[in-house]
């Protein structure tokens, strides 16, 4: 089964790396270059299964995007995770409180992303 | 393409196999070479091969090192979903009834290199089992490396160990940071005690486990080191105790004397009559 994924990161690089490392595990990338674009991809394309969204960006950041998303009950399952370089126990906290399933500091490795798609059910085995 | 001479790899794979009994198949110089790199530079040495060539000149002593190099596993926290699964869903439901009376409950994690494997177990008692913390408690973590037992006690982790199989809000809730480390509530680090061992020696004296986890450790063993090991565990193991080994690795033709008890989806095994 084919899984959908969309990148949220301002950094073109950093979406690309997400994009190659989640296309290897067999997910079908979709990217947005900020949490504005994201929420409009969103309406335009429906729930992805997993959403990866960086913090820092312009126009709509990682935590105002996680606020919008979790308010609409149409993206209710699509599995969110903050990946990000904010690294204080305060950001992560404030992230889960706020809707995130999941955290993870940059940098991410192969191996890790693929614990945290364990972790959220999103590994079959 | 590993750049070691026969004779060097020979010599390291004498080396580990005398001192810790695992074997080192051939076709594995790679790892040899890649894990053995840093003790080269420690010692202001250029190679691998010149490290090798020095030790087996006498020249230089540094089998702690590699033997330590050599044995220590790539690890991370909760590894493996399916037996941590069960230790929360049924195993450790069902031993805290027999234990009622003791209030006790000792749990072995051998071979547990950095220490991931015991601080999980001790963050899924802490998360699902509230009613133990006035049980004594007691998490062994044996390992044969003297530095990865360090690392076990200090239970300090770097961003990129954090980030393999923690979940975010246990790493919230169980651990302060430290500069770019993570560092294990004291709490738990006072439920796990980390002791020295050599799985091919002649064993420390060590309480009878209600529980042992040693994942993915005979695999490296010949046969016969494989049944004495076992066979220690069993002696070690409360008669209704249960082992849990790798998802690769099993008691079946090694130990009669264990049967298989399946819980969820992982096997653990018990202690027959014997």
């Amino acid at each position: 089964m084919t899984r959908s994924a969309l990148v949220v990161d301002d950094s073109r690089a950093q979406r690309s790396m997400l994009r190659r490392l989640l296309s290897e595990r067999g997910y079908d990338v979709s990217e947005a270059g900020d949490g504005s674009e994201g929420v409009e991809r969103l309406s335009d394309m429906g729930a992805f299964d997993l959403c990866l969204v960086d913090w820092n960006m312009p126009n709509m950041d990682g935590l105002e995007f996680i606020k919008v998303v979790r308010e609409n009950p149409d993206y209710e399952r699509m599995q969110l995770v903050m990946v990000t370089s904010e690294s204080e126990p305060a950001h992560i906290a404030r992230a889960l409180m706020n809707g995130a399933d999941e955290y993870a500091i940059k940098p991410l490795t192969m191996d890790a992303l693929v614990d945290k798609l364990a972790i959220l059910g999103l590994e079959d085995d | 393409m590993s750049t070691l001479a026969p004779p060097d790899f020979d010599y390291i794979v004498q080396l580990v196999h005398r001192r810790s009994a695992i074997v080192l198949e051939p076709g594995k110089e790679y790892l040899a070479e890649s894990r053995l790199e840093s003790v080269a530079r420690e010692h202001g040495l250029a190679s691998v091969t010149e490290l090798v060539q020095r030790m087996r000149s006498g020249s230089l002593d540094a089998g702690d090192a590699v033997v330590d190099a050599m044995t220590t596993n790539e690890t991370s926290f909760f590894r493996d979903a399916h037996p941590f699964n069960a230790l929360r869903d049924t195993v450790l439901p069902e031993l805290i009834e027999a234990r009622r009376v003791a209030r006790s409950i000792t749990i072995w994690c051998g071979a547990t290199s950095s220490g991931q494997e015991p601080y999980s177990v001790a963050m899924l008692i802490r998360e699902h089992f509230p009613e133990l913390r006035d049980w004594q408690v007691r998490i062994i973590a044996t390992d044969i490396s003297p530095s990865m037992l360090d690392r076990t006690r200090q239970g300090r982790y770097s961003q990129l160990e954090v980030n393999r199989g923690l979940p975010a809000p246990m790493l919230v809730k169980y651990f302060t940071r430290d500069g770019m480390h993570w560092v294990v509530a004291e709490d738990l680090r006072r439920m796990v005690s980390a002791q020295y061992m050599n799985l091919n020696e002649r064993w420390p004296v060590m309480p009878p486990f209600d529980l042992v986890l040693l994942r993915n450790v005979l695999i490296y063993f010949d046969v016969p080191t494989k049944q004495a090991i076992l066979g220690k565990v069993r002696q070690q193991l409360r008669r209704d105790g249960l082992l849990l080994l790798g998802g690769a690795e099993t008691t079946m033709n090694l130990d009669a004397n264990f049967e298989r008890v399946p819980h969820g989806r992982s096997t653990w095994y018990r202690p027959t009559g014997a």
